[in-house]
């Protein structure tokens, strides 16, 4: 548990970009936990739900107590193997759990169960496809391994001014978390991207995303933590060259950070090694508001983690039958799918590609589903949303509206209730928690119904078929506007608001409402 | 002593108890007394539950009242080792490092003893986390063998041996990881089984090495001990490397004999490093279950040699990362410091005694990098071989018969500073746990000092039939079987 004590080498200057990538050959290697969303832990019958209260999702099993004894999740297992099916592994026909021995406070056990060298899924890749100037490109990346582990508790550090353990008064631990099944996914070193590394990253994180979200295994929230993503990066002189030393930056908790931590971490080895200075193999940690890595545990003083079969669990044996039925049964690759909804939607390559790169794929097809035209949906999602989910650091899929909200916006639009500023005031209004569009409406006074053209034309029919009616509400009858009311109404087919009408005749004909 | 405690034996307190002949509250009585007049001397428990106990009991009388049947081990007292979890009431292992722990719940064991009428009467005494062969290692100071109050009771389930042997109950629960119900059972002339592993849940039971331990009975008679195993046998849901099998009916075999069975008696483990009249006793048990009409035969099991070695890895480093939990954050002993770290180095050095601290230091060896597959990696290989040459003598033999115990109990003190020669105490017990097998320890006779001597008796997986069926056998025709008693009194 000993952080940040690795010799601070003297700051150097950020080269640029280009020049980084000039002069140097990255390769990368991506750790993504996602956290399943079984409706039970790893190995317990604890409920996995997220934001309980601090220890109310605990039982012997997940706190190790004493005596306790861990039974496996078969959902869990089967969502190991979909997922690896996925990623086109090898499953193994016969695996085991593995303990990962360190101490942390966090850990009930101070061991971790996880899978060492016998991981259920193997050698298996991931296809991406990258924007380039020379249009798409598809890259294949390779995927090492998928395993099945369980999580930790988490440690919250009370006083002091970091959040960190250094300087804290004291530290309360939260276990609902612990024993909550994850599944790591490791690539293998993906190389020969040079100046594309970053976006790689971030887009295989997205596709992975995309892929296991299709899966229906996990929400894979990055904000929420249950999808989390380690990068490690290295750079050497050459593509012939030996790796070198690399760092390996936790919590990387978006897409957005991926591709920047990458980018950062490119720069500053580049900065180091130019410098005539080493690389620490090291662990760092990416830190969202700086844009910057700071380091963490030095790999030279990292733990021994005496990994060893966990004896209190019998070995996972899928049987063939049973994985091929898995296999029938896995959804629509993600990117054959986008090929279909392209289709579908009679959008451009073009227009495609950018709703992919914004990470809009499935906000687009919802909103449709909910009714909205596909152009629509992809230019409130691309254009007023994605705008202010950047203002906000947001990946666009955790921006505070729904695809729902989206379409019911297109919808008022679409029927005159909204012009195209107002619509905009509504999303924002969504966005900033007021409620759902109609609430917005309603509550901002938004919308178009007072001063419908049509509307009004009725109105002023009405008062020409009718002069001695509204001559009586012009004489302050207004109780004679009933039948005024009813000639409109009759004129719209009932498609006008009853109230409304009233205030305008009333309105109209100079009479106190 | 014996015959203030009216029906003695387990079948018979459940007969009279479930027929309402005797009230489960009148059994109880003297076993407390027992307890109350002589475990000042002996320390078989760590903590005697005798409220609790009482309750217990009228409880049941109330039941029977009513016309209900409360189990097969209706009103029956019953000895707990203090390393199986209890609701409620602290479970130690004996360690300095679970102060104050009290679990949250029953071990299965114990809520199947529960749900079969049993009465707990206390926690037994046991080497620290059951790391021992003599019960020295107790944080709360030695057991005493009741044969002989200035010899050891074995261990590390010295306790529950003691605690039956005494007559504090009729029956116990140890558990057994190499040797540590069959070797405490044999120094107190009690019957002590290691069922094959997986027919007994381990759920409840605090690991010393999950690959090893068993939980299993100690009782005056091999029928109380296939009563008792009967009742906590089968599989349970909580722990995945239990057997997904009910359990094997015992007790109705017991009257079969021995004709026609066939017994090896294990070469390797009768010559050298045995005690001359400890050996003398195992051919004298061989010889009687051939005149029961069973094949007798000399069976060689080579890697059994091996089997030590093997265990004083393997048990290591499992105790390890079993007991890496006790870091003073959740629950037992916090010695505070400055951090988090210190905090958990302090509560572990405090909370922990010297062979605790000796096996977690051996197994962290043997599982780091660069060592570990020549020490761990080559004792897993160990343990197939051994296996293997079991499986070989079991294709000859339906059971195999070795002493349990190179000698008969030792005097206090004797071994506690040489733990190799203490180590070499469970040299014919340790093979069957690295196997998975079961094997059971019967008192037969006693030796030159005329302390207890026990026969074990070795059965392949699952083998608890033939072995039980032997085992009644030797205990039939023990020599001077019933005469051992702690007070020299002969039972009638
Ligand atoms: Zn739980």
């Amino acid at each position: 548990m000993t952080t940040g004590t690795s010799a601070a080498a003297s700051p150097v200057a950020l080269p640029p970009y280009e020049q980084v990538v000039a002069e140097y050959d990255p390769v990368l290697g991506l750790e993504v936990h996602v956290e399943l969303s079984t409706a039970t832990k790893m190995f317990c019958g604890c409920s996995t739900a997220f934001g309980a209260p601090p220890n109310t999702h605990v039982c012997p099993v997940c706190l190790g107590l004493p005596g306790s004894l861990p039974v496996v999740n078969a959902a869990a297992v089967e969502a190991a193997v979909r997922i690896g099916l996925a990623l086109n592994c090898h499953i193994a026909p016969w695996c085991r759990f593995a303990r990962k021995n360190y101490f942390y406070p966090d850990m009930p056990k101070d061991f971790q169960v996880s899978q060492y060298d016998e991981p259920i899924a193997s050698d298996g890749w991931l296809d991406v496809e990258i924007p380039t100037d020379d249009g798409p490109r598809t890259l294949r990346v390779g995927i090492e391994r998928a395993h099945m582990e369980e999580d930790t508790g988490k440690t919250l550090h009370v006083g002091g001014t970091t959040g960190r353990i250094q300087g804290a008064e004291y530290s309360l631990v939260d276990y609902n978390r612990a024993g909550i099944p994850l599944i790591e996914i490791v690539t293998k070193p993906l190389e020969g991207v040079g100046s594309l590394a970053p976006v790689v990253a971030r887009a295989y994180v997205a596709e992975l995303r995309d892929l296991v979200r299709g899966l229906g295994v996990s929400d894979v929230r990055m904000e929420e933590g249950s999808l989390r993503c380690d990068v490690n990066v290295s750079l050497r002189p050459s593509a012939d060259a030996p790796y070198g030393l690399r760092t390996e930056t936790k919590n990387v908790n978006s897409l957005r950070s991926v591709e920047r931590a990458v980018t950062y971490e490119m720069r500053r080895q580049a900065g180091l090694l130019s410098a005539g200075q080493r690389v620490h193999q090291e662990t760092r940690h990416w830190h969202e508001d700086t844009g910057l890595t700071t380091s963490g545990r030095s790999k030279e003083q990292a733990e021994d983690y005496r990994y060893f079969p966990e004896p209190d669990l019998v070995p996972v044996a899928p049987r063939d039958e049973w994985v091929e039925q898995l296999r029938a049964g896995l959804p629509e690759q993600p990117s054959v799918r986008r090929r279909r909804l392209q289709q579908q939607w009679g959008f451009s390559e073009l227009e495609m590609r950018d709703v992919v790169n914004a990470g809009a794929v499935d906000l687009v097809a919802h909103t449709v589903a909910a009714g909205a035209s596909p152009a629509s949906a992809k230019k409130w999602w691309l254009g007023e949303v994605a705008r202010r989910a950047n203002e906000a650091g947001h990946d666009l899929d955790s921006a505070a509206i729904t695809p729902q909200h989206v379409a019911r916006v297109q919808a008022l639009v679409e029927q005159g209730t909204l012009t195209d500023k107002m619509a905009r005031a509504v999303i924002e209004g969504v966005m900033a928690g007021e409620g759902d569009p109609d609430a917005v409406v309603q509550a901002r006074g938004l919308g178009v119904v007072s001063d419908d053209a049509a509307l009004l034309a009725a109105v002023d029919r009405a008062i020409d078929a009718l002069p001695d009616v509204a001559a009586k509400v012009r004489e302050g009858k207004t109780a004679a506007v009933g039948a005024l009311i009813g000639a409109v109404m009759k004129d719209l087919r009932g498609q006008a608001d009853a109230a409304g009408v009233r205030a305008l005749l009333l309105d109209r004909l100079g009479s106190p409402s | 002593m014996s015959t203030s405690h009216g029906t003695a034996t387990a079948v018979d307190i459940a007969a009279a108890v479930r027929a309402g002949e005797r009230s489960a509250v009148e059994v109880l009585e003297p076993y407390l007394a027992a307890i109350e007049a002589r475990d000042a001397e002996l320390h078989a428990f760590n903590l005697v539950t005798a409220d609790e106990a009482r309750d217990a009991a009228a409880a049941l009388d109330r039941r029977v009242a009513a016309g209900e049947d409360p189990g097969p081990l209706a009103g029956v007292p019953v000895a707990l080792k203090d390393n199986l979890c209890t609701r409620g009431v602290p479970t130690t292992c004996s360690s300095r490092i679970l102060e104050g722990w009290r679990p949250p719940y029953d071990a299965t064991v114990v809520a199947r003893l529960t749900a079969a009428g049993a009465v707990s009467v206390g926690k037994t005494n046991l080497d620290e986390f059951a790391m021992g062969s003599s019960t020295e290692n107790s944080a709360f100071g030695p057991t005493r063998n009741p044969h002989d109050p200035t010899r050891v009771p074995g261990g590390s389930s010295g306790g529950s041996a003691a605690a039956v042997a005494a007559g504090f109950a009729p029956v116990a629960l140890g558990s057994d990881t190499g040797g540590s119900i069959r070797q405490p059972a044999a120094l107190c002339g009690v019957v002590g089984v290691k069922p094959t592993y997986g027919l007994v849940s381990r759920y409840g039971l605090v690991a010393f090495a999950s690959s090893l331990d068993q939980i299993g009975p100690f009782a005056t008679t091999v029928r109380d001990a296939a009563l008792l195993l009967e009742v906590i046998a089968g599989h349970d849901p909580c722990d995945s490397t239990s057997i997904p099998q009910p359990a094997p009916g015992l007790v109705d075999v017991l009257d079969r004999g021995v004709e026609g069975l066939r017994v090896g008696v294990i070469a390797e483990l009768t010559g050298e490093g045995i005690a001359p009249d400890v050996a003398r006793r195992v051919t004298e048990a061989a010889e009687a279950l051939e005149r029961a009409g069973a094949t007798v035969g000399e069976a060689s099991v080579p890697a059994a040699a091996l089997g030590l070695s093997a265990y004083y890895l393997i048990a290591p480093a499992e105790a390890s990362s079993n007991l890496a939990r006790y870091d003073g954050v959740r629950y037992g002993l916090r010695v505070d410091a400055r951090t988090t770290g210190e905090m958990m180095e302090a509560s572990r050095t405090a909370g922990f005694g010297d062979e605790v601290k000796r096996r977690i230091m051996l197994g962290t060896y043997a599982l780091s990098a660069g060592y570990r597959d020549a020490y761990y990696g080559k004792a897993l290989r160990v343990r197939t071989l051994i296996a293997r040459d079991f499986a070989a003598a079991y294709e000859r033999f339906d059971v195999l018969l070795s002493p349990t115990s190179p000698t008969t109990a030792f005097p206090i003190g004797d071994k506690a500073a040489d733990p190799l020669s203490m180590y070499l105490n469970d040299v014919c017990t340790i093979p069957t746990n690295l196997v998975g097998d079961a094997a059971m320890s019967v008192p037969f006779g006693t030796g030159d000092d005329g302390l207890p001597v026990g026969v074990q008796v070795l059965a392949p997986a699952l083998g608890e039939v033939p072995m039980f069926r032997v085992g009644a056998a030797l205990e039939a025709a023990a020599p001077g079987a019933a005469a051992v008693r702690p007070d020299g009194e002969e039972q009638p």
